[in-house]
């Protein structure tokens, strides 16, 4: 222990001996460090943020589009064919074990407008179950009805955007709301949910009961897509496998060719939205590891010239009773406490880098802990990695060499 | 008593390219405790050489060599360096100290590398004591370049004591000082020798090897000469001279 201390003092005395060529060769490590932990923040910041989004979807969902992602090898876009009808989502309902609650969804976009105002905006029509299922309560007014679905009846309940577009210090409750001309009575407004992770105002929504948007906005007879809700998370597996055997069923689709519809539990759109983050992580990984070998390099060629330059000092050393290991050990601690120094900047450095980012682009950084440990020990690593050379070729000097080197 | 240094039969040879070059050929001495041995020769007489196998810097090619009763010619490196960091204090021409490294942290040195390892606060005192032998305690916390050449070198002599050695070893100790300086140096060796430490001393300086009892002389890898000095010269007498001849042109007060 005392030998450490001793050989970690030496060690810090060299490196403060060439304080420029310390930082210069430190910088590498900060690079590469800083930049992991920077990246790594604001990854699992967006991974968690997305992951929260879709989990504030709603419980155990799964949700059923009508045409297929691929048919034929040829991407056609979801909801693009018209194939679900209401009658499959009412079959869905009543026949798949372990379904809860369904909404079937239609969607147009248009204008709407209240007095002399006007919007452009999303128009969705869905169930009356829709509200509690995506867990997006109405927080003024009331939602739509089972009747007023059954009944087509002209009602919206409204986004807090249109509200603020629209009816600019007043109630809206009540107010007519004339939607692609048709006029609606607005019965509610939805609790703001802000921006999503790819920056659409969640908030800018026209909802509907689907039956008056079939009817009286967009005049189909077929669905864009069906929400089902299953009474557990282990239903979600079985539910979704019935589901697509029961509408292969009624779709008359024989066996061999592809569905029509597509079939996704939440857990499956989670994965896939993350997956893309996850990729992009990696890539930055990677880019950070070639810097940090870049840094180890920088580390391995400082080290070769500090052991030439103080060849003589190591023959001194040698003379009075240093063994190889000694040495060995203050180059390879030089080394290492160089790329430690660098490791623990950089990880400061990292997770200012990351402050700055969540404060002025308020995106969530959350770097785990694991991930400094981790970056420490790497920085370490790297140290004994490329100082390992250095450090074994000073130790291997022949005394009397080392003695007369000018 | 063993002897300090049994040399029986020692051969160094290079091999370096084609031909291969007898630095040491079959050379046998022996040094008895407290002795003061210079040994001389021209360049290229394989004094350096002998020098470097009695250090234990170097291993010979045949022959033995018992160095306080331990055979040391069969010894790996790490051996070899705790024999030189135990038995053997070495002075060089050049000090060879650690530049921005205080006297005291130079002379601990040796100390650092002892097994088993001594305590922080004996290294400090070792280290304080040896500095107190050769007179430099109010120096202790002076860097290399702070002192002269030939304090340098006293720095260097505690160096080589601290580790109380059963052999120091000195190359050229004068080689890179003044006259008056020189003869400092060796009054601060004889005084060690005569406090009974055992001194083998290369030089290539008659008058220096003055200073010693006993004259070894090498000349193409083989002693030719080895013999008592007559007329040993005494630093405190040589000094006292000189002093009286600098107050005579007035170079000193």
């Amino acid at each position: 222990m005392r030998r450490i201390l001793a050989t970690l003092k030496i060690a810090l005395r060299a490196l403060r001996r060439n304080k420029m060529r310390t930082v210069l060769t430190m910088l590498g490590m900060i690079i590469g460090v800083g930049a992991v932990i920077a990246m790594v923040g604001i990854g699992n910041g967006a991974k968690s943020q997305i992951e929260a989004q879709i989990a504030s979807f709603g419980e155990n969902l799964i949700l059923v589009w009508t045409g297929s992602m691929t048919r034929g090898g040829v991407h056609t876009g979801w909801g693009s064919a018209g194939t679900l009808s209401v009658e499959d989502a009412e079959a869905i309902q009543r026949e798949v074990p372990g379904v809860v609650v369904i909404s079937p969804e239609v969607r147009t976009s248009g204008q709407v407008a209240a007095g002399n105002e006007n919007w452009f905006t999303q128009i969705v029509g869905e169930g009356s179950d829709y509200f509690t299922m995506r867990q997006w309560p109405v927080v003024q007014g009331g939602g739509f009805s089972e009747q007023d679905v059954r009944a087509a009846n002209k009602v919206a309940v409204v986004g807090k955007t249109i509200v603020d577009q629209l009816f600019p210090g007043e109630d809206p409750i009540g107010q007519i709301l004339r939607v692609k001309s048709a006029p609606f009575v607005v019965v509610g407004v939805l609790r703001p949910k802000g921006l999503s992770v790819q920056g659409q105002d969640q908030d800018d929504i026209v909802l509907v009961p689907y039956t008056s948007a079939m009817k009286r906005l967009l005049g189909v007879t077929m669905l864009r897509s069906i929400n089902v809700q299953a009474s557990s998370p282990r239903m979600l597996n079985p539910a979704q496998a019935q589901i697509i055997s029961l509408l292969r069923q009624r779709h008359h689709i024989t066996p061999g060719k592809d569905d029509d519809f597509t079939v996704r539990t939440q857990q499956e759109i989670a994965d896939a939205a993350t997956e893309q983050s996850k990729t992009m992580s990696w890539l930055l990984a990677g880019i950070a590891c070639v810097s940090l070998v870049v840094g180890g390099i920088g580390i391995m060629n400082i080290m070769l010239v500090s052991v030439t330059e103080r060849t003589r000092e190591i023959g001194i050393r040698m003379a009075v009773g240093a063994r190889g290991g000694d040495i060995l050990l203050q180059f390879l601690t030089e080394a290492v406490t160089l790329s430690m120094i660098g490791g623990i900047i950089g990880i400061l450095a990292g997770l200012g880098t990351s402050k700055v980012i969540e404060i002025l682009k308020h995106w969530p950084v959350m770097t785990p802990a694991l991930w400094i440990v981790i970056a420490f020990l790497v920085s370490a690593a790297v140290g004994v990695f490329f100082g390992f050379y250095p450090a074994r070729k000073a130790s291997k000097l022949d005394p009397i060499d080392a003695l007369r080197y000018e | 008593m063993n002897a300090v240094i049994k040399l029986e039969n020692v051969q160094k040879v290079y091999h370096t390219g084609e031909v291969d070059v007898h630095a040491v050929r079959g050379v046998s001495l022996q040094i008895e405790p407290g002795e003061f041995v210079a040994v001389m020769g021209a360049s290229g007489s394989g004094k350096s050489t002998l020098m470097n196998l009695i250090g234990c810097l170097d291993r010979s090619t045949e022959g033995s060599y018992l160095l306080d009763g331990t055979d040391v010619s069969k010894l790996n490196r790490d051996e070899l360096a705790d024999i030189r960091n135990q038995k053997i204090g070495f002075v060089f021409q050049g000090f060879n100290l650690l530049s921005r490294t205080s006297a005291l942290e130079n002379v601990e040195l040796p100390l650092l590398y002892s097994h088993p390892p001594i305590h922080g606060r004996e290294q400090r005192e070792r280290a304080l004591g040896a500095l107190d032998i050769v007179g430099l305690t109010d120096r202790a916390y002076h860097h290399p370049n702070q002192l002269s050449g030939g304090q340098q070198q006293r720095v260097a002599i505690a160096r080589a004591l601290v580790n109380r050695p059963a052999l120091l070893l000195a190359d050229e100790p004068t080689g890179n000082l003044d006259s008056q300086t020189s003869i400092e140096i060796m009054g601060v060796f004889q005084k060690l020798n005569q406090d009974g430490i055992t001194l083998v001393m290369v030089t290539h300086e008659l008058d220096i090897a003055q200073y010693t009892r006993r004259t070894v002389v090498m000349r193409d890898g083989r002693i030719v000469t080895d013999a008592l000095v007559g007329k040993r010269l005494k630093a405190e007498t040589e000094l006292q001279r000189l002093r009286e001849a600098q107050q005579a042109v007035q170079l000193a007060p």
